[in-house]
Parts: C-alpha cells; sequence; structure tokens
C-alpha cells in the first residue's frame, strides 16, 4: 500500500527526514515511536503532502504510484487520512457539514455524484454511535470550543465517515483520558479490515494496549533505526529511548 | 466643464420639470446652495480621507437621462429576487418602469416619489418626513436638490406588509456616462413591519454615478429590514446615503453587501429618538481586482435603554481597498446604552488594504460599549486541515471566507436573500459547492 524509500525531507532548510525507508502493507497496523524532534509529525505531514516540508530526494508511493506531487486534497482523494496531533478549529462551519462537504469533494473527485442525503445522515448516525458522540455536538463549529479528546475523537469520526485506505493516526492518544482512549481505539479497531492500513504515530505505549501493531518502529534523527513486533513498544516504555540512541552511536 | 459647474448650470433645466412653487422645491434651492458652498468632497475631508472620488468625477456624465429605454424582463430577471413574490418599485436611467414594476395603494403605499411629491392626498407625510433627517453635507444636498425621483414607501400602522418589496435602479449605458440621483423615502407606522431589498444595477461597462439618499422612518415599535445588495459593474460608482430615525421600541436592520463596482461609499447613519430602541447594521464586503469600499456608519445613541449591533466583515483582494469607519455617539443622557461593534478584515493579498477606525463618544457613565476590530490573513494550518479531508484549495478558501462572513448572514430574515448573497459569494470564489452551513 505504502512504500518510502530513503526519504529526506526539510523544511526552511532544516533538514528532519535523512533517508527514511518504511513499507506498509493492507492489512497491517504499523506503530512509529520515538523521542521528541525525531521526526514523526514531520513523516505524517510529508506523506499527507503539507507544503510547508519540501522533499529533497527520495520516494513516496501509494499503491504504486508516485504520490510525491500530488496536492494534500489529491492524497486525500487516493485514501490518505491523517488525524491532526493539533487539529484545527473552524468557526462558522459544522461538523456535520464539514463532513458532508469533505466526503461530496472526495465523490466529485471520482466522478461521483453527491452522497444522497439519506444515505448520508445513515452514515452519520452509525459513525457517531461508533464513537459514542452525542448528536447535539455534530451541530456545533468544526472543533471550536472543543476538549482535547472531543476533538480527537471528532477526527476519528470523520476518519470513519472517509473509510481511507492508509490512516494516519498523529499522537491521537494525547491528550485523551483512559475512556476517551478506549472509545477511539475501539473505533480505529472496528474500522480496520484487510483492504487498509494504519499507521499509529505515538510517544508512549498507551494506545498501543488497545490498538494491537503488526510492527513497531523506532524513529530517531530522521531514520527508521529498529523495526521489531509489538514487544518492542513494552521494551521502550519500560527502557525508555537512550538504549536506541547508544546503539544506534556505536 | 467640471461636474459641479455642469450640475449647477442644470438646475435650470431640471426645475423646468418639477413645481417650484412649493415647499419641497425650497428644500431643493437651498441644498442647491448648500452644494455650491460645499462642492464635491476631497481627501481633506476628515471623513472623506481614505476615499477619494477624482477619477469618477472626471467623467462626462449625463444628469438627464433620456426617455426610458425598454429592457426585456428576461434581460434583468437575475437582478430581481424573483423566486417570491415581492412589489416592486424599477427605475431604468432614473425613470420610473411601470412594466418591471409592481406597486401598490392598497392599505398602503408602494409607488413613486415624484407623485407623492406634488398630489395633496401625500402632503402631511411629505411635511412630516421629507428631508427632515437626511443631513446637509455636501452629497445629500446635491441629490436634495435634485430630489424628484425614487422609491415612496408609507406603511400605516399595525399593518404587516406580507411580501418583501424591492427597489431597483437599472442603468442601461445608453449614455456613455449617467449620474443618477435617486431619492427614497421610508416611512414606517407604529407597530407596522417591512422588508425591503435595495439594488443598483448597470447593464453595461459604461460609467455609471449613483449618489442617492434614502430616510426611513422608524415609528414606535415599528420593524423595518433593509437589504443592500451591492455588485455591480466595474465602472459603476455609488455613493450610498442613508439616514434612519427610530422611535421607542423600534427595531431596524441595514444589510448591505458589497461585492462589487468601482467605488462604492456607504454613508449610513441611525438615530434613536427613543428608548429601547434596537438597531442592526451589518455588512459583507468582498471585492478584488482595484475595487474601493467605504463603510462610514454611525449610530447616535440619545435616549436610555437602547441597543446597536455592528457586524462588518471584509474580505480584500488584489490591489482593492477598504475603509470602515464606525462612529458611535452615546450622549449623557443615554444611559443602559448597550452598543456593540464588530469589524473583522482579511487581506488575502500583500496589495489589498483595509483602513478600520472605530470612534467612540460617550457621554454617560452607565453604559456598555465594546468594540474589536481586526485585520488578518487567512489561516494556513486550516487550509492544509481542510485539504487534507480532500476538499481542494480553492474550495478550502471558499468555505473558510464564507465561513468567517457567515455571522452576518445568519440574521438575514429572508430566506431568498441569503440564498441569492451565498451564490454571488460562491460565484465571486469561483467556485461551485454546496454551501449550506
Amino acid at each position: 500500500m505504502l512504500k518510502i524509500e530513503n526519504l529526506h525531507a526539510q523544511i526552511e532548510d532544516k533538514s528532519i527526514l535523512k533517508g527514511l525507508n518504511l513499507e506498509v502493507k493492507a492489512g497491517e497496523i504499523h506503530a512509529i515511536m520515538g523521542p521528541n524532534g525525531a521526526g514523526k509529525s514531520t513523516l505524517a505531514s510529508v506523506i499527507a503532502g503539507k507544503e510547508e516540508y519540501e522533499v529533497t530526494s527520495g520516494l513516496i508511493e501509494l499503491n504504486g504510484e508516485d504520490i510525491n506531487e500530488l496536492a494534500p486534497e489529491e492524497r486525500a482523494h487516493a485514501g490518505v487520512f491523517l488525524s491532526f496531533q493539533y487539529p484545527v478549529e473552524i468557526p462558522g462551519v459544522t461538523v456535520t457539514n464539514f463532513v458532508k462537504t469533505s466526503i461530496n469533494e472526495s465523490r466529485k473527485a471520482q466522478g461521483l455524484e453527491d452522497m444522497p442525503a439519506k444515505e448520508m445522515l445513515q452514515k452519520i448516525r452509525e459513525k457517531s454511535e461508533l464513537l459514542e458522540i452525542d448528536r447535539k455536538f455534530l451541530s456545533r463549529s468544526l472543533n471550536e470550543g472543543f476538549s482535547g479528546g472531543e476533538k480527537k475523537r471528532n477526527e476519528i469520526f470523520q476518519m470513519a465517515m472517509l473509510e481511507p485506505k492508509l490512516a494516519i493516526l498523529d499522537e491521537t492518544d494525547s491528550g485523551l483520558d483512559i475512556d476517551a482512549l478506549r472509545i477511539v481505539a475501539n473505533g480505529v479497531n472496528k474500522l480496520k479490515s484487510k483492504d487498509n492500513a494504519v499507521i499509529v504515530i505515538t510517544h508512549y505505549q498507551r494506545l498501543l494496549n488497545y490498538i494491537t501493531p503488526d510492527f513497531v518502529h523506532v524513529l530517531h534523527d530522521g531514520k527508521i533505526v529498529k523495526t521489531g513486533d509489538a514487544s518492542l513498544a513494552l521494551e521502550l516504555e519500560a527502557k525508555g529511548y537512550d538504549w536506541i540512541k547508544e546503539e544506534v552511536n556505536s | 466643464m467640471e461636474l459641479k459647474d455642469k450640475l449647477i448650470s442644470s438646475y435650470v433645466a431640471f426645475e423646468n420639470g418639477v413645481n417650484i412653487n412649493s415647499d419641497v422645491h425650497e428644500i431643493r434651492s437651498k441644498a442647491l446652495q448648500n452644494f455650491e458652498d460645499l462642492g464635491f468632497p476631497t481627501k481633506k475631508l476628515e471623513a472623506w480621507k481614505y476615499t477619494s472620488l477624482n477619477s469618477v468625477l472626471k467623467e462626462d456624465y449625463s444628469i438627464f437621462p433620456k426617455a426610458e429605454k425598454a429592457i426585456e424582463l428576461a434581460d434583468v430577471k437575475e437582478y430581481f429576487i424573483d423566486d417570491i413574490d415581492t412589489f416592486k418599485i424599477v427605475f431604468i436611467d432614473g425613470k420610473y418602469s411601470s412594466f418591471l414594476s409592481d406597486t401598490t395603494h392598497d392599505n398602503m403605499d408602494v409607488c413613486l416619489l415624484s407623485s407623492a411629491l406634488t398630489k395633496p392626498k401625500y402632503k402631511a407625510v411629505i411635511e412630516n418626513y421629507f428631508n427632515k433627517i437626511a443631513k446637509q453635507d455636501n452629497l445629500t444636498s446635491l441629490n436634495t436638490a435634485f430630489a424628484n425621483e425614487g422609491a415612496y414607501i408609507y406603511i400605516p400602522k399595525n399593518v404587516e406588509v406580507e411580501k418583501p418589496i424591492q427597489i431597483v435602479n437599472f442603468t442601461t449605458g445608453a449614455e456613455n456616462a449617467t449620474m443618477l440621483q435617486p431619492r427614497n423615502l421610508i416611512v414606517a407606522e407604529r407597530n407596522s413591519h417591512v422588508q425591503i431589498i435595495e439594488r443598483h444595477q448597470s447593464l453595461t461597462d459604461n460609467a455609471a454615478l449613483t449618489n442617492a439618499v434614502t430616510e426611513i422612518f422608524v415609528d414606535t415599535h415599528a420593524n423595518v429590514d433593509y437589504y443592500k445588495i451591492q455588485n455591480d459593474n466595474i465602472n459603476a460608482s455609488l455613493v450610498d446615503n442613508t439616514y434612519v430615525e427610530q422611535q421607542k421600541e423600534g427595531i431596524c436592520s441595514v444589510h448591505t453587501f458589497s461585492f462589487g463596482g468601482n467605488i462604492t461609499r456607504n454613508n449610513l447613519n441611525f438615530y434613536q429618538k427613543g428608548e429601547y430602541i434596537d438597531s442592526i447594521l451589518k455588512g459583507i464586503t468582498i471585492i478584488e481586482g482595484k475595487q474601493h469600499v467605504d463603510h462610514h456608519t454611525l449610530v447616535h445613541h440619545i435616549e436610555p435603554n437602547c441597543e446597536s449591533h455592528q457586524d462588518y466583515k471584509g474580505i480584500y483582494g488584489d490591489r482593492s481597498t477598504g475603509v470602515f469607519n464606525g462612529k458611535v455617539v452615546v450622549e449623557k443622557e443615554a444611559q443602559k446604552t448597550n452598543a456593540y461593534q464588530q469589524n473583522n478584515n482579511v487581506l488575502i493579498s500583500d496589495k489589498a488594504t483595509i483602513n478600520a477606525k472605530p470612534q467612540l463618544e460617550i457621554f454617560a457613565d452607565d453604559v456598555k460599549c465594546s468594540h474589536g476590530c481586526t485585520i488578518g490573513q487567512l489561516d494556513d494550518q486550516a487550509l492544509f486541515y481542510m485539504q487534507q479531508r480532500g476538499i481542494p484549495k480553492k474550495e478550502a478558501n471558499a468555505l473558510l471566507m464564507y465561513a468567517f462572513a457567515n455571522t452576518v448572514l445568519e440574521s438575514v430574515k429572508i430566506p431568498e436573500v441569503k440564498k441569492r448573497i451565498t451564490n454571488i459569494i460562491a460565484d465571486k470564489l469561483g467556485v461551485d459547492i454546496g454551501f449550506d452551513l
């Protein structure tokens, strides 16, 4: 599904990703862990196509297609979804209408008609129940005045509505209490299938108690320096990141 | 010949067409003298510091448009709110078009100022209201000097007008340059209710200058909602002078949608002459190119326990320029006043300019007056967020701007007007998006 080879990326001449390799196949869950400043969020932004980041060399392929020149919305239409670490507040646009616009713009890009209103409502009802979202919440302005937990739950709600092929969850666990964490993880697990893939970016192992990764990667100084299975996350939780740094430096 | 001289020397010809032995004509003649003394406003005047009419005044305007040029309804249908039943008062090059209009004298008067100024049955109303609140400033005086035609709307007490009234002024472009001076008088008696939609529209790119004056009287517990749609051609300039007087418990809202034209200047003045009055002034400005829109508002709080709400949003592209000058005066007697003013601007180009000036003069000590003014750019983070959710950049931009302006649209009470404004915004932003927020 996703293939990244020798990826170098920079922002304002500061090089952040320095030869990153990653392959994610359909049906897999990958966790990317690492200390602050390792480049985790940059990786998420670069995959999603944020313009401030410049890819200086390397390859990003989605289902065999080079997506490096695609605009963020084209990547979204191709099935990339990024759950933001800090979802943006958009006053004046309700959650429901934002999601509607989002879905219909994606359909338009695929040459489809707008989703019929009835179908849309049905889907909104179903997915909001899955994420235990109060219906009133959907008529509020997007993320405006939402608590940290509400914002994250709203991100996963949008993911559920859009049904992406590749979902990247950037620090989705930060700001969540244990109940919200369980609801969000449950949502992600329910949406998971053999046809899609998830990349979980996290600093802590906590979320991985609920979403079990097939692979755990450690990102350090712009490169993946270690890959293991779920047990690697536990080891990192227990021992921190310093031993990895030492291992890399030696 | 300079436009000023041309206007003054045309006055004798104008007098041929009106009754010069009337009180109204005495008012006109005084106003002409006033204009002769004052001349056109220049940037030396504080109120015109950021708006220059020089380029507009250079045109060789035809002051007395020829007889009505026929226009087909099909050609101008788009400028009407035509999906609901309305009364219509329509002028073509300043002359009344009975063919396009739909007036009434049934339980109210929705008709022409020219007949109200001359027929005896309107004498009392004219004596009581005509030119009673219009300022004696240069451009208002100029309009008063030539005041003869426009909309006359009189709503007797307790009458709720069941459908909106549209006032539409077309300029055909039959002349190379046309100057129009429509004069409207609107009186809503005690406990009445009326909704009015006003539009000035040039049908060609020939130059047009409109210097309009509207006086609105809102009696005790009456309610007037006024919508101004300004989306004119690139060579059409407009100076809109609107004066509102409200009596006890009267409510009046004026929404000004400024989307186009060359130079647009709105002088909107509210005078509160009783207690428990609510004045609502709202506007959305979206312009580009070298367009210029200037909003000068005044709310004069004279009596206690009144409110005013101002909310102006502006989006400026290219080299366009905007002005917002919002003046609120609270007299010493006007205790418990609640005056709110908000002016938010987005510059989407480095070359666009906005001059914003809130002006509060408060002489009472027990009042709530708030004002907020912001100038910013569209949020890049929000754009990326929306793009990530599959909304293309152009549409995402449009959605952000639409959301930005939405606080003003929310208070539009006629759904068809709201829909029309939404469509104009979508059209201006070049998007086809199902706005339904």
